[in-house]
């Protein structure tokens, strides 16, 4: 919005806009916040985990403890993560190119996740799968163990996870209607070969978009996935629930350390985030809601 | 009603697009299996209790505290976020500087950070000797390990809310608007008082409220930093966990429900502001 001025005119400002000393303030005030809420707890991260040197660095990934939460984390991820997209486009696909009663609902029970507190979302699965829930005596005579186990890590983690590639996903294939599908199919193109030839392609980078939103929060759950996990050493810790551990048994090295990979996948994440924001903005309806 | 009919007839035609029957009967089927039955079976748990009893453990000193803690706490850190959260909008939609994209990738941190790791962090950098706690050491405030320490929290884990909700609005103000302003005669303080803060305050309340219901619900980034001290720095979630712990049931299904109602309130707050907005401004909030 920089508008170029003639010579004459140096010293008029835009009446839209503040004076140089008020914007470099402004600037200066946004700048500091930043820097103090968001920089700092991301530095100090790297800083303590390499506090005492490389070495008890790389020696805390050597631990068996570390490496299962490690594998853990991953495995609930690669089960939670499909799983929700599938649902995201399967829900999108539904609610944006059929009209039925009861839609708002079902758009709004989809985000319902999202305002309920992660150590709820730990609790409901407790009630229902837990030895006293309403499942429970069930699930223990036929030596099924759902809480305080991989099931339950997974179940809390869905939970979560639940409305991220579909709140993406509904806005997006909304705005693009039928158009394109019913173009397709009246040249013959069968419903699947419409769905792999003419829908995904228009909408790949909002569907990345939210699988990567999705990826982050999966592997980072903290609340939900404590109360589900019992904590039981190499066996239902995540990698939040490990740096938990550590930090509370004073081996803060161990902590940051494993700390550091969740803090660079956050990073990484944001990084593909805004190139998929800045490239392909028109193709992420969702992109700048909260 | 005949319009419901003719809706309900939908679900028997056949379309020229395809799926119909299966999507939808996939997305309620994973819907209710994930979200909907365990809500209701928390839900159905709360109310076999019976009122008294729900009464009884609510007004239970520790729970009424835990209650506060975490609600005055949220609304403290929501009430300081939006002064900072509509500055760092406006900087970040109006002007032009080295590092602006930079700045607004990094708004979105706290929603990419796992909660942990922000817990962690926070209470090193805020401990007694951490970088910014030994600035306030000297002057007797203990941040980390007090109420203070779960505000500091909160006001991380809620900025984004009011960023984001703000900073699509204040791009759609028509600038015909403030240089009409400009010309009667208001200065840019008045011009961003009377014309462009009313325009943009259902965002402002719609980013208020997310993060407030953000916060009353947060756990991870809070528990490291809180100190945990029951009637002093136990937020209700933590709550929650405890009451797990000891095989109590019945007081962590009345707390989680009483949190519930907190949020779906706060949402049903939301969508009026934003039908509100619709029918006076046009536009969505």
């Amino acid at each position: 919005m920089t508008v170029e001025q003639p010579p004459t005119a140096q010293k008029f400002r835009s009446p839209t806009t503040e004076a140089p000393v008020v914007r470099l303030l402004l600037i200066g005030v946004a700048v500091f916040c930043m820097g103090l809420f968001f920089v700092l707890p991301m530095a100090v991260v790297f800083v303590e985990a390499f506090a005492r040197g490389v070495w008890p660095y790389l020696a805390n990934f050597v631990d068996p403890e570390v490496v299962a939460s490690i594998q853990l984390t991953l495995l609930v991820a690669a089960i939670t993560v499909p799983l929700n997209a599938l649902f995201g486009i399967s829900a999108a696909w539904a609610i944006a190119k059929f009209s039925f009663p009861g839609k708002t609902l079902l758009v709004t029970l989809i985000d319902l996740p999202f305002s309920v507190s992660p150590v709820v979302a730990g609790l409901i699965y407790v009630l229902l799968y837990g030895v006293n829930g309403v499942f429970g005596p069930w699930l223990v005579a036929h030596g099924i163990g759902i809480i305080f186990a991989v099931p339950g890590i997974v179940l809390a983690t869905i939970f979560v996870t639940f409305p991220f590639v579909a709140r993406e996903l509904i806005p997006l294939m909304q705005e693009q209607g039928v158009g394109d599908e019913e173009a397709a199919l009246s040249l013959g193109a069968s419903g699947l070969s419409t769905f792999l030839h003419t829908t995904l392609p228009n909408i790949r980078w909002a569907l990345l978009y939210g699988v990567l939103l999705c990826n982050a929060r999966a592997m980072g759950e903290f609340g939900a996935v404590s109360v589900v996990s019992g904590h039981l050493r190499g066996l239902t810790t995540t990698m939040p629930l490990q740096i938990e551990m550590s930090y509370n048994e004073y081996n803060f090295v161990g902590a940051f350390a494993t700390a550091t990979l969740l803090g660079a996948l956050a990073l990484v994440t944001l990084a593909i985030k805004t190139l998929l924001e800045t490239r392909y903005g028109d193709e992420i309806a969702g992109a700048r809601r909260v | 009603m005949s319009q419901l009919t003719l809706g309900w007839q939908s679900l028997g035609r056949r379309h020229v697009v395809p799926g119909f029957r299966l999507s939808l009967g996939f997305t309620i089927f994973y819907l209710s299996l994930i979200v909907l039955i365990p809500l209701a079976a928390l839900v159905a748990r709360a109310a076999g209790l019976g009122l008294s009893e729900i009464w009884e453990i609510l007004s239970t000193p520790r729970v009424v505290a835990a209650l506060r803690v975490s609600f005055v706490t949220s609304l403290l850190a929501a009430v300081f976020n939006v002064p900072i959260g509509v500055l760092v909008a406006w900087v970040l939609g109006r002007y032009n500087f080295y590092g602006r994209r930079l700045l607004d990738a990094m708004v979105d941190l706290p929603f990419a950070l796992p909660t942990a790791v922000a817990g962690i962090s926070l209470s090193a950098l805020y401990a007694e000797n951490g970088w910014v706690g030994a600035l306030f050491a000297p002057f007797g405030i203990k941040i980390a390990y007090t109420p203070l320490g779960i505000w500091v929290a909160l006001v991380f884990i809620g900025l984004p809310f009011v960023v984001r909700s703000v900073q699509p609005v204040l791009a759609e103000v028509d600038s015909e608007l403030e240089e009409a302003a400009a010309t009667l005669g208001a200065s840019r303080w008045r011009t961003f008082r009377r014309v462009v803060a009313p325009i943009i305050l259902p965002a402002i309340l719609t980013g208020f409220a997310l993060a407030l219901a953000r916060g009353i619900g947060e756990y991870g980034s809070v528990i490291f930093i809180a100190g945990n001290i029951p009637f002093v720095s136990e937020i209700a979630p933590l709550l929650i966990v405890t009451k797990l712990s000891e095989f109590d049931y019945a007081g962590a299904t009345v707390i989680a429900v009483a949190m519930l109602g907190i949020s779906f309130l706060l949402l049903a707050f939301i969508n009026l502001l934003q039908l509100w907005t619709l029918r006076r401004f046009g536009h969505d909030g």
